[in-house]
């Protein structure tokens, strides 16, 4: 008798199990599903800023009665978790995310369109510029994200004019790797698009309504060309200033170290170098030319799931509550990006970081999101990297240009 | 449910038990009615959710589950059942579905249905009316009609209109502001009433005029509505979808998109079976097979080379501990278990680390400086793969095989010695056959791990050097489960069905090798007869 008696218990695991396995997703999501009296939106929420969004979904709460449940999801996996859950009904009705989701997104169906209406002239031109896709917005941008130039301000008390004077005043610090930036076997194109630009070679050009045109392919112009030269002189078998082995820790520590006065980087990185009492300063990108060298924008913010059943309250919660100043800023404090609210970004420019990133940001780019760019960004690094490791850079970036050609179609 | 399994006891009850039955009988039916209690409250819900099938099959296992038990017979089910259950969820079931997506297109731009494609397109269609105002709009209610109350911000007259009727002027309307906020004839609804017939409100689009060209207004938030004109519209009944500014047809061709004739494609598509186009594509496509093609070979020489490399090192250092002469053996063997104690994840980045050409512990100090490309190089980042792995494998390897030839008696040595054989051949003829006997099955386990040996491939070098001769994200030392990954789960293209399909044949292979070494074990097993 014994002998059933431990059967079935381990079969009460197993149905208990089982019926989890079974039911578990349903129950999860069934938020969106009740129209019931206020309703419930469900919202997925970058696990660091579930805090900064409370006060505004309680706000939400309070006045409309509808239920705002913030679920704290792994940044990681939250984009492949919306795109694989909205078509079984159980996504969530809004989801925070990034601009360069944007071709993904849409080419999956997943996301409905946003109408900011008037509020669109509120906020940041790149960051509207961003949200638009195909010339339609949707997206609820919060943050505006690029990189700058950090400068160990007591190795180097001042900024460098160009990229030339910049690494003339590192070593004249006594420094032999003055200036570090994120590189890999693979490449690290992002970190490298403004020494691209200056020389006048975007990856696409534009069309008329500003948006990126696939078919306009301007990584091989001349400017290109003369990119890739450059590169190749500053790599292995020229001044060595880039290396395809300094990745993000390498590169992180040189500048703790000190060892390394000028560190290519993002605001994400700025706590790090603060916290290990560093002098921080912003500065622009130095230009290797006499254009100015524009890194890629990355714009944060909110989508609209294309199955909500719930689109109005969404849209309400998102254009008219979100979009709002104390939002902005609260979100603001939670990840120190620059917000992407005109009125909210000028108060968070208070601190002299911000403001520099901000500055550098009003050259920024954003970011192309249309599905051509996965194309270019799976053999854009590795070009990089192999020029700066001593390849020949015209047929290098021949190659890459009629490769990432082929690949568009 | 609780109940139903308690008036079931007297049927399935013997006469007159002793006093031990009765409580386990108890236990027994406590059990089993939480059991039925959690099936059926999971079946309710399933069906809530329109989930039949689910919980019909639900319903059904916990019936089965309930039989059995109950019954006096089928003890061996007894045991059985739950380990069933959990192989059907947690293996049959993962392994159908992957089979299953194998023959679907399931991937970027064919992620749902085509309902649900052919609504997002719909609404992504709409274009805003240039340089139209924002419309101030309360929505209102006739007899369960809802219709848009609209004030034109530039002169604030009301209207109000349908789906069905263009915009009227209604000149009695209340205003609150410069905003209207009722009509007589029609009700106004409250912002609750707003939020539960949000599916309604969302497909609501008012005509603005007689003129289709004008637009229509549709309201996002239920107090502002905006003047939009579609450039797509579906054709149900030709199951087509026509661009209104181009004329152009894009018709449903059984590929899963909206095609137009020079080849163009709307995307979202939708998810169809494809039948075995992906298993065709894998073999024919020359972009797809070559990295295929290596990748399996290179596979299945790591696979070999590891699990022969590990096994011959910890082989000879199990033999070379077993002679008695040694000393210190105790200490030699903590050291030698080290690596298999450290977390595997952590080894293989402190091997990455060493490992950077210009930067790693291996060149600047046992090579003094030189630039040996570890990892970027696609040759040497395959030995460097190898003799990474073989250092995490080898311990193992070694406490199996001194386990084993402590199992195999002395004496046999000793009859082989005094026939005549001398050491070497004591250890080919008697000793190795034994070994092999006992260590196959882990030698193919073993085999089986490495095969799919997805983390170290993964950490070690992400699969590099990447191959930029192929479209595929792979490189030089990606094995199959990790170009599999990089199919599916890396990149703007992503393409669950090829992946799938990918692992269906990576579960042939390791299938077919078990079931074939598997019967070698036997034949090995005959030995020991």
């Amino acid at each position: 008798m014994k002998v059933t008696k431990k059967g079935a218990l381990g079969l009460g695991a197993v149905v208990v199990a089982s019926a989890f396995v079974l039911s578990g997703c349903q129950a999860s999501g069934d938020g969106g599903d009740t129209p019931a009296k206020g309703g419930t939106l469900t919202v997925w929420v970058d696990a660091e800023r579930v805090d900064a969004l409370k006060g505004a979904a309680d706000a939400y709460t309070e006045k409309t009665g509808v239920k705002v449940d913030l679920v704290s999801k792994d940044n990681a996996t939250i984009k492949d978790d919306f795109i694989q859950q909205v078509p079984t009904g159980e996504g969530p009705d809004v989801v925070m995310g990034a601009h360069d989701w944007l071709g993904e997104l849409t080419t999956n169906g997943v996301v409905a369109p946003l109408e900011l209406g008037d509020s669109a002239g509120d906020y940041l031109d790149v960051a509207i510029q961003a949200a638009t896709y195909e010339g339609t917005v949707y997206m609820l941008p919060y943050a505006v994200e690029n990189i700058a130039v950090l400068r160990n301000a007591d190795l180097v008390p001042e900024a460098a004019s160009s990229f030339d004077d910049m690494i003339a005043k590192g070593k004249a610090a006594g420094l032999t790797q003055p200036f570090v930036v994120e590189q890999g076997a693979e490449g690290n194109p992002y970190h490298l698009y403004p020494f691209q630009t200056a020389f006048g070679a975007p990856v696409f050009g534009t069309d008329a309504s500003g948006s990126y045109d696939p078919t306009d392919l301007q990584l091989g112009s001349e400017g290109g060309y003369e990119f890739a030269n450059w590169l190749s002189g500053q790599g292995r078998n020229g001044t060595g200033v880039f290396n395809t082995d300094i990745d993000g820790a390498i590169a992180k520590q040189a500048f703790l170290d000190g060892t390394a006065a000028f560190w290519l980087t993002g605001p994400w990185n700025v706590g790090s170098a603060v916290d290990a009492g560093i002098n921080v300063a912003i500065d622009p990108i130095p230009s290797p030319t006499a254009d100015a060298a524009q890194p890629f924008a990355g714009v944060k913010g909110f989508f609209l799931s294309a199955e909500s059943k719930n689109k109005v309250a969404a849209t309400d919660f998102l254009v008219n509550y979100l979009g709002t100043e104390d939002v902005q800023l609260d979100l603001f404090k939670a990840g120190n990006l620059l917000p992407a609210l005109s009125a909210a970004a000028e108060t968070a420019s208070s601190d002299p970081i911000i403001a520099g990133f901000s500055k550098v940001g009003a050259d920024a780019v954003p970011m192309p999101a249309i599905p051509a760019m996965g194309s270019v960004w799976q053999y854009w690094g590795v070009a990089q990297a192999a020029i700066i490791n001593g390849e020949d850079p015209k047929a290098t970036w021949e190659k890459l240009v009629s490769d990432v050609q082929g690949a568009i179609g | 449910m609780a109940q139903t399994s308690t008036t079931r006891r007297p049927a399935s009850r013997g006469p007159a038990p002793d006093r031990q039955s009765v409580r386990s009988l108890l236990v027994k039916i406590v059990l089993l009615g939480i059991v039925d209690a959690i099936s059926v409250y999971a079946a309710f819900a399933l069906v809530l959710q329109d989930n039949w099938v689910v919980a019909i099959v639900v319903l059904a296992v916990t019936a089965l589950v309930n039989w059995i038990y109950f019954s006096r017979r089928l003890i061996p089910a007894k045991y059985l059942t739950p380990g069933l259950i959990f192989l059907a969820v947690f293996q049959v079931f993962v392994l159908l579905y992957t089979g299953y997506v194998g023959f679907t297109n399931y991937g970027t731009g064919h992620n749902g249905t085509k309902q649900q494609a052919v609504s997002s397109l719909l609404a992504s269609s709409l274009q805003r009316v240039e340089d139209s105002p924002t419309y101030p709009v309360t929505v209102v209610d006739r007899l369960g009609e809802l219709g848009l109350l609209v004030t034109d911000p530039s002169t604030g007259e009301a209207y109000v209109g349908t789906g069905d009727e263009p915009l009227a002027a209604v000149p009695d309307a209340e205003f609150e502001g410069r905003k209207a906020v009722s009509a007589p004839g029609w009700t106004s609804l409250s912002f609750q009433d707003v939020i539960a017939r949000t599916e309604e409100i969302t497909a609501l689009a008012v005509p603005y005029s007689d003129d289709p060209n004008d637009g229509a207004l549709r309201t996002p938030d239920g107090s502002n509505a905006y003047r939009y004109l579609s450039t797509l519209e579906f054709d149900e009944q030709a199951g087509s979808m026509t661009n209104t500014q181009t004329g152009v047809v894009y018709s449903d061709i059984g590929t899963g998109a909206f095609v137009a004739e020079d080849g163009s494609e709307l995307r979202p598509g939708w998810q169809i079976t494809v039948g075995f186009d992906n298993f065709i594509r894998a073999f024919t496509e020359p972009s797809i097979r070559g990295p295929l093609v290596y990748v399996t070979i290179w596979t299945f020489v790591f696979a070999i080379a590891s699990v022969f490399l590990c096994f011959a090192l910890g082989l000879l250092l199990a033999i070379t501990f077993q002679n008695a002469r040694m000393r210190g053996v105790k200490y030699y063997r903590l050291l030698l278990v080290l690596p298999y104690a450290f977390p595997a994840f952590l080894s293989i980045l402190v091997w990455k680390g060493m490992m950077n050409e210009s930067f790693g512990f291996i060149n600047q100090v046992i090579f003094g400086g030189a630039d040996i490309p570890w990892l970027t190089d696609p040759s040497l980042a395959k030995v460097s793969a190898i003799l990474v792995n073989v250092w995490l494998g080898f311990p193992y390897m070694f406490l199996i095989c001194t386990g084993a030839l402590q199992a195999i008696p002395e004496e046999l040595t000793e009859a082989a010695t005094m026939d005549g054989a001398r050491g070497w051949g004591v250890f080919r003829q008697i000793k190795l056959p034994l070994l092999l006997s006992t260590t196959a099955p882990v030698l193919i386990a073993s085999f089986a791990f490495n095969f799919n040996n997805f983390n170290l491939v993964y950490l070690l070098n992400n699969g590099g050097p990447r191959d930029t001769t192929t479209s595929l994200p792979v490189g030089h030392t990606d094995l199959l489960i990790s170009m599999v990954y990089k199919v599916a789960f890396t990149g703007q293209n992503r393409d669950y069905g090829l992946a799938s399909a990918f692992s269906i044949l990576i579960f042939l292979i390791v299938a077919a090798i078990a079931v074939i070494s598997f019967s070698r074990t036997k034949a090995l097993e005959e030995i020991q007869r």
